[in-house]
């Protein structure tokens, strides 16, 4: 059969340790992936393009959501870690030589010792103090961004070769695509095996309870310092994907602007969920496309007050924000499972 | 020695605005436990709002100012009761994050209202002649920042010291519930913090303008804030005041010092925040700060 039982029937350990419970799941989720990969052949470059965008949020999406999520520890920098993978990534192709493939774990590992660097003050802080100091990693690695005019390119940017395989590169629209969501899908698998490994568990329990997690023989600084520095290796590599998709790197896209978006996803798709994180990702790229088209097609309508609506997409994205977390705190991993709920014993509710 | 005297002092009247702003941040901080990542907007917006009073319908600079107070109070009891109210008892991330997405609906209402051109103040508030200190010619905006800060922050102490909202405000700082069960009303309280938090932010947005010329990198100004307030102990008030002299003096100095040295520009905008994370990592708590204590 392949519906799930009301109660909890798992008999083996292998049972237990399962992650797509039921045939129907197993079939659904591969059915997705299988669309996924199937999807550029159909739809147009546009298309194409925005999923390439989604993949890379989803990959750095997933990367806050272990540290601030699932660990506790509010990042505001996760933008500038993904500003240190793509300039390390193309510095590592560019001047190191490196191909792709081992220039981007590089950029990754460069960007884990970033971010462990300024994970160091979690040795005696948490929360807030914590939250501040990554707001400050934000700014400084912003300024290193501008004057490290030999990684960077300074206010110019700097280019991002295309990676190649051999002779194959990966320059058109569907093959940067499909490298992007086999990483991505790779991601996830990763984060929700992570989420049920010991270290998780650790992140858990630090987030819920620290000092309950230390008494229980969780070394708080090693899992705190852990979690920041899986955090920017995410932000790495989802970095250098950048770098990839746009072949030119700026330091203006790497602004606090984009660690808040970051930061808006998961709390918008649900904090500590991975299927939150891929929500969060999608609706984060969405809306602001959604927004520009439609701000645009009003400002046609009225031409007189154009300006005015197009200063409000800023306000509209705030306003959203807003929203969500007085009526939706949850998140829109919370909502999916409450529809899951309602369609389960659907029509007869109890 | 006259270049160094001359960035000290240009420092502690950037450090008394930013004693300010942080003035308001610590007292939102201190009695609802809010941070406020929109403090910056709502400089910001006061100091637009001022500057429509006085440039675009020609009111005299005093009514003008009286005007904008109450204005920043209107906006403090409308986002206190609309935002701020329904998130009680959420967690601190979600408190941080609508405390952003206020931010960037305040920043769109000025650019849509304002556009996003440098604005300047005209009549200027302060006459414009500058007078002599200890043989340096110093532009009379400083001085008159300076002391107006410093008078703020001088109320603002005794008030908490001696009024009786002061102390209900200390008391609901120490513990909503116990103020709760003693009859203060909480929630007044909480519309009361906002209330002062943005007339000083207002204040200091004004003065800051005046000196500068106000635009929407105002804002930015706001998270410039957080280096004073963690130097200065999150929930202290003389703390924010101190904390914002010694962050202002500091990041001029530096500035000065690297460019002439080092040949590095653009310091102004990383120091505080390197000096942000060294005070983190030597004394957490900042100066003032009451170190945590925890139970299980």
């Amino acid at each position: 059969m392949s519906v799930a039982h009301c109660g909890d029937f798992r008999q083996t350990y292998k049972d237990d340790m399962l992650v797509l419970r039921t045939r129907f799941i197993r079939i659904a989720v591969g059915a997705f992936i299988l669309l996924l990969y199937v999807s550029p052949l159909i739809t147009s470059n546009y298309v194409t393009s925005t999923m390439t965008t989604i993949a890379i949020a989803v990959i750095g999406a997933l990367g806050i959501n272990v540290v601030t999520g699932c660990t506790g520890q509010i990042s505001l920098g996760q933008g500038a870690f993904m500003g240190v993978g793509a300039f390390a990534c193309s510095y590592f192709m560019r001047v190191v030589h490196m191909p792709f493939w081992l220039a981007m774990p590089m950029a990754g590992l460069t960007s884990a010792a970033v971010g462990m660097i300024f994970g160091l003050p979690s040795a005696r802080l948490k929360g807030l103090y914590l939250a501040i100091a990554t707001l400050a990693a934000q700014f400084i690695l912003q300024y290193v961004f501008m004057h490290l005019d030999v990684v960077t390119g300074g206010s110019n940017g700097i280019p991002s070769p295309p990676p190649e395989f051999g002779t194959f590169a990966f320059d058109g629209d569907r093959s940067k695509y499909y490298l992007t969501i086999t990483l991505a899908i790779a991601a996830v698998v990763f984060t929700t095996n992570l989420l049920r490994s010991r270290s998780g568990r650790a992140f858990i329990a630090v987030r819920d309870h620290h000092l309950s997690a230390e008494i229980m023989g969780v070394n708080l600084f090693k899992y705190r310092l852990l979690s920041f520095a899986v955090s920017a290796f995410y932000a790495g590599i989802a970095g250098s994907l950048w770098g990839m998709y746009t072949g030119y790197i700026s330091a203006e896209h790497f602004t606090i602007t984009e660690s808040i978006n970051y930061l808006a996803m998961i709390i918008i798709g649900g904090l500590g969920s991975v299927l939150g994180s891929i929500f969060g990702a999608i609706f984060m790229t969405l809306l602001p496309q959604v927004l520009t088209v439609g701000t645009g097609a009003l400002a046609d309508i009225f031409p007189k007050i154009g300006f005015l609506i197009m200063s409000f997409k800023d306000g509209v994205f705030g306003i959203i924000v807003i929203l969500f977390l007085i009526f939706e705190p949850d998140g829109l991993a919370h909502r999916w499972r409450m529809i899951k709920t309602y369609w389960k014993l659907y029509p007869f509710s109890y | 020695m006259e270049f160094y005297l001359q960035l000290v002092i240009s420092g502690l009247v950037l450090g008394s605005i930013y004693a300010l702003v942080a003035l308001g941040f610590a007292i939102i901080f201190k009695s609802t436990s809010v941070v406020n990542f929109a403090q910056g907007e709502l400089m910001m917006f006061g100091a637009y709002f001022c500057f429509s009073m006085v440039v675009q319908y020609k009111v005299p600079w005093i009514w003008a100012f009286l005007i904008t107070i109450l204005f920043s109070i209107v906006l403090a009891l409308v986002v206190e009761r609309l935002i701020l109210r329904p998130m009680i008892g959420e967690p601190v991330i979600s408190i941080i994050m609508v405390t952003i997405g206020l931010s960037s609906v305040l920043r769109s209402i000025v650019t849509a209202i304002w556009g996003t051109q440098i604005q300047v103040y005209d009549p200027p508030l302060f006459p414009e002649a500058t007078v002599n200190l200890i043989g340096i010619p110093t532009s009379q905006v400083y001085l008159w920042s300076f002391g107006l800060s410093a008078v703020l922050l001088a109320l603002f102490a005794v008030f908490f010291k001696y009024s009786k909202a002061g102390v209900a405000m200390r008391a609901t700082a120490f513990s909503n519930q116990v103020a709760l069960s003693m009859g203060i009303p909480v929630k007044n309280i909480f519309a009361l913090a906002w209330c002062i938090a943005s007339v000083v932010s207002a204040i200091g947005g004004i003065l800051i303008g005046s000196i500068n010329g106000i635009n929407v990198q105002l804002g930015h100004f706001g998270l410039k804030v957080f280096p004073a307030v963690i130097l200065g102990g999150l929930d202290s008030i003389p703390g924010a005041a101190i904390g914002g002299l010694i962050v202002g003096v500091l990041e001029n100095l530096s500035d000065g010092v690297l460019k002439t040295t080092l040949g590095l520009s653009g310091i102004k905008e990383v120091a505080p925040y390197v000096f942000l994370v060294i005070i983190l990592m030597i004394k957490p708590y900042g100066l003032f700060g009451k170190k945590e204590i925890e139970r299980i």
